[in-house]
């Protein structure tokens, strides 16, 4: 590619096309809500919620608020960059084509000018109200998640959801510095559960959607490394998610409650990904199951934390 | 979509050269204005709620909102 065509190409990219300038926008609030991938923010919110709740201390509830409010914005920020800088390939895959910026409702440079007007208040925002670890780990979320994920792992390398997966698995970190200022092994147990859960999860869905991805150039496991391997991966970083998901039990993280909750949800999992694995191809039945258990069970073993160790605490912050 | 005004001169009267070019400029169409009122009506609320959260942050932590350790 020459300098011109990469010139081209990043004007383009930032919607700075001379025939694009003099269009006035129709975009619509609602576009650009669903630049911020509500659906991927709700996630945020509620894990961030419970690495808040679970968290050992006092605060405000107006601070609480705030920081999970500024971490929702963050996401939102992260989910706009993202679409800003994957609108070609939104353009060609089936599930992410009727996107704002693939559909033309709203151009490159305004998601770009989007993105990074919510990433600047949301962690300065962060950093001014609640504390300045919190808003270095959402600044530092929003950079992993596109400088690191979106523009250099996910076109380069089938580990790309495996590495990138740590910007979904950051949340519960954020909310928990935001409540003590400080970090420790507790956080850093929610981490390792979110991270872990990624690979099984994206790939269960890359597995019916093979096609889509490879017509898109995107390099996931099952267009790179072929079906059985997605299917063998799968199993095996799903038998390290599960004794990670009972963790927080057997460390006396959490009651007995939990332990029930991560041990059977954990079984059924193991089960889907033994599923996966044996299913005559495609495994397209088995996947799907899979893919919507995975969501299932990370809810699960996070709401059931929030019952047991969070909720108790919210309510007397809420009452102080 | 909106039209962008185009200088228009007389060629009737053979005034092409001497009159003035109006330029309407960008001229919305009904739906782009709406959907231009929309977005100025989110921005001004965000901003207004961004506001009020600074204030009453301010007022609840009180003089300890100057205190920012590292």
């Amino acid at each position: 590619m020459s300098l011109v065509s990469e010139g081209a190409d990043f004007r383009g990219r930032l919607g700075f096309a001379e025939t694009e300038l003099a269009e006035p926008s129709l975009a619509s609030v609602g576009d650009y809500v669903a630049l911020m991938k509500p659906r991927v923010m709700s996630l945020v919110i509620f894990t961030a919620l419970v690495g808040l709740a679970v968290a050992p201390g006092s605060l405000h509830p107006l601070i609480a608020f705030t920081a999970l409010l500024c971490i929702a914005v963050g996401a939102g920020a992260a989910g706009a960059l993202n679409m800003w800088y994957d609108a070609d390939v939104d353009a060609v895959m089936t599930r992410t084509a009727r996107r704002p910026v693939p559909m033309g409702r709203i151009k490159p440079g305004e998601a770009l000018a989007f993105g990074l007007t919510l990433a600047g208040f949301a962690v300065v925002t962060l950093g001014l109200l609640v504390n300045m670890l919190a808003a270095g780990l959402l600044a530092f979320t929003i950079f992993f998640y596109v400088g690191i994920y979106t523009i250099c792992l996910k076109r380069w390398t089938p580990q790309n959801i495996v590495i990138g997966g740590a910007a979904g698995a950051f949340p519960p970190m954020i909310g928990w510095a935001a409540a003590t200022g400080s970090l420790s092994a507790e956080p850093v147990l929610l981490f390792m559960i979110i991270f872990f859960w990624t690979p099984p999860h994206f790939w269960a869905l890359a597995l019916t959607r093979t096609e889509d991805y490879a017509r898109a150039g995107i390099p996931m496991l099952p267009v790179v490394a072929g079906d059985a391997s997605t299917r063998r991966q799968i199993l095996a970083h799903t038998l390290i998610l599960v004794p990670l998901g009972v963790a927080p039990w057997t460390l006396g993280y959490a009651g007995t409650l939990y332990g029930v909750v991560a041990g059977v949800t954990g079984a059924i999992m193991l089960v889907l990904a033994w599923q996966v694995l044996r299913e005559s191809r495609p495994a397209e039945r088995a996947s799907k199951h899979l893919f919507a258990f995975s969501i299932l069970y990370l809810f699960l073993l996070f709401a059931v934390l929030l019952i047991e160790r969070g909720w108790g605490g919210l309510v007397a912050r809420l009452a102080t | 979509m909106g039209r962008v005004g185009r200088p228009v001169g007389d060629v009737t009267t053979g005034n092409a050269m001497t009159e003035e070019p109006k330029d309407e400029g960008i001229v919305l169409t009904e739906a782009q204005k709406r959907a231009r009122r929309s977005r100025s009506i989110a921005i001004a609320l965000s901003l207004a709620a961004l506001v009020i959260l600074f204030y009453v942050v301010t007022l609840v932590k009180g003089p300890i909102v100057l205190v920012r350790p590292l």
